[in-house]
């Protein structure tokens, strides 16, 4: 328990802090570690990720869904505090800094530098997503078809969800 | 930050955050945000904002929540990040173990089938509007080919030929950061 409880610790600060452009990037890194663990299988991870998506909140709190089903409680705690933790206390630590910095040459820099970094990760993670989780053909058209609605329409996320629920029932996969 | 400033107890601070994290169903919780502090109590202005979304994007972590402590931070100092955090996180984490501890007991009992294959379609889904994200922000902020490439080679590495994310990003930011100090500022439109 304590091992697991420390295991979590360890996945989730480190996720924490790679995770740059937001959470969605280091879901591939999150299922692998998840997976190796033994705390969840591939699917179960997609489907901890619809919850998460579909609940109200940031879409990272997949993490306490992992720790619930690793450890309890506690361990849906212990992933909390690892995958929000860091971040939140760099945050803490920059954010005036940041807010003076706003004309300066260096911030125009790394905001450069770091838009794309953000960008590619978040397709990159898509991709992974997709060839990690036994999509069938019903999901890959799915998957294809929430991403143009996203990009390009203004349709609900909610909406969206409940579509692809409902095709892949229909699909009877 | 100005004098002027106001600042906001604790306690609205924690319900402001409360209620963007119950509204934001399916994601976009910056746009929630944005409509609470900025436009209904004005704690902020846009200027504010938007330097905050930044660097929240910079910073690892999830965006939302990064967002959440900068404004906190920017308002009340620590305990203004604490109140922020709690306020957006509380009310969806226990909403979240409770269906967490429903799905794990659900999938044994009859209908528990049909409840994985609507999830599956709902990850599905989920998948393609992480997709959809990337379109967005791509068609927003990378305009030039040397950033549409080394956005395209992490995406690669990560999406295609499965790089672990610390081997990929602890070769691409450095080359992302040479290549943004050699090219130097866009001309502004």
């Amino acid at each position: 328990m304590i091992v697991t409880l420390l295991q979590l610790a360890g996945v989730f600060a480190l996720l924490s802090i790679l995770a740059i452009g937001g959470g969605a990037g280091v879901l591939p890194d999150m299922q692998r570690a998840a997976v190796a663990h033994g705390w969840v299988t591939p699917h179960e991870f997609l489907q901890m990720f619809a919850i998460s998506r579909a609940a109200p909140g940031p879409g990272s709190q997949i993490v306490v869904l992992i720790g619930q089903k690793a450890a309890g409680l506690a361990g849906a705690a212990v992933a909390f505090a690892a995958m929000f933790g860091p971040s939140s206390l760099i945050v803490f630590v920059t954010a005036r800094f940041w807010h003076h910095a706003e004309h300066t040459a260096w911030r125009g820099l790394v905001e450069r530098a770091m838009a794309p970094v953000a960008i590619g990760m978040t397709f990159g993670s898509g991709l992974a997503l997709m060839h990690t989780t036994e999509h069938g053909l019903a999901a890959y058209g799915v998957t294809l078809a929430a991403m143009l609605a996203f990009a390009f329409t203004d349709l609900h996320p909610l909406a969206m969800l409940a579509i692809g629920a409902a095709v892949l029932l229909a699909a009877g996969a | 930050m100005p004098n002027r400033d106001p600042r906001p107890s604790l306690a609205s601070l924690f319900l402001a955050f409360a209620n963007v994290g119950m509204l934001s169903f399916g994601g976009a919780l910056a746009a929630w945000i944005r409509r609470e502090v900025v436009q209904r109590r004005i704690w902020l202005d846009d200027n504010q904002f938007l330097s905050g979304y930044a660097l929240s994007q910079l910073i690892p972590g999830a965006t939302n929540v990064n967002l959440t402590v900068f404004i906190g931070t920017l308002l009340r100092g620590l305990p203004g990040a604490v109140a922020a955090l709690l306020g957006l996180m509380l009310l969806p984490v226990g909403i979240m173990l409770a269906i967490g501890a429903l799905y794990l007991r659900a999938r044994g009992l009859p209908g528990g089938a049909a409840v994985g294959v609507a999830l599956t379609g709902m990850g599905a889904v989920a998948v393609g509007l992480n997709l959809g994200m990337g379109i967005r922000l791509a068609r927003l902020n990378i305009r030039k080919m040397v950033p549409a490439a080394v956005a395209a080679a992490i995406a690669l590495a990560i999406g295609v030929f499965g790089f672990r994310l610390l081997h990929v990003l602890t070769v691409m930011i450095p080359i992302s950061l040479l290549l943004a100090w050699w090219r130097g500022p866009e001309p502004r439109a």
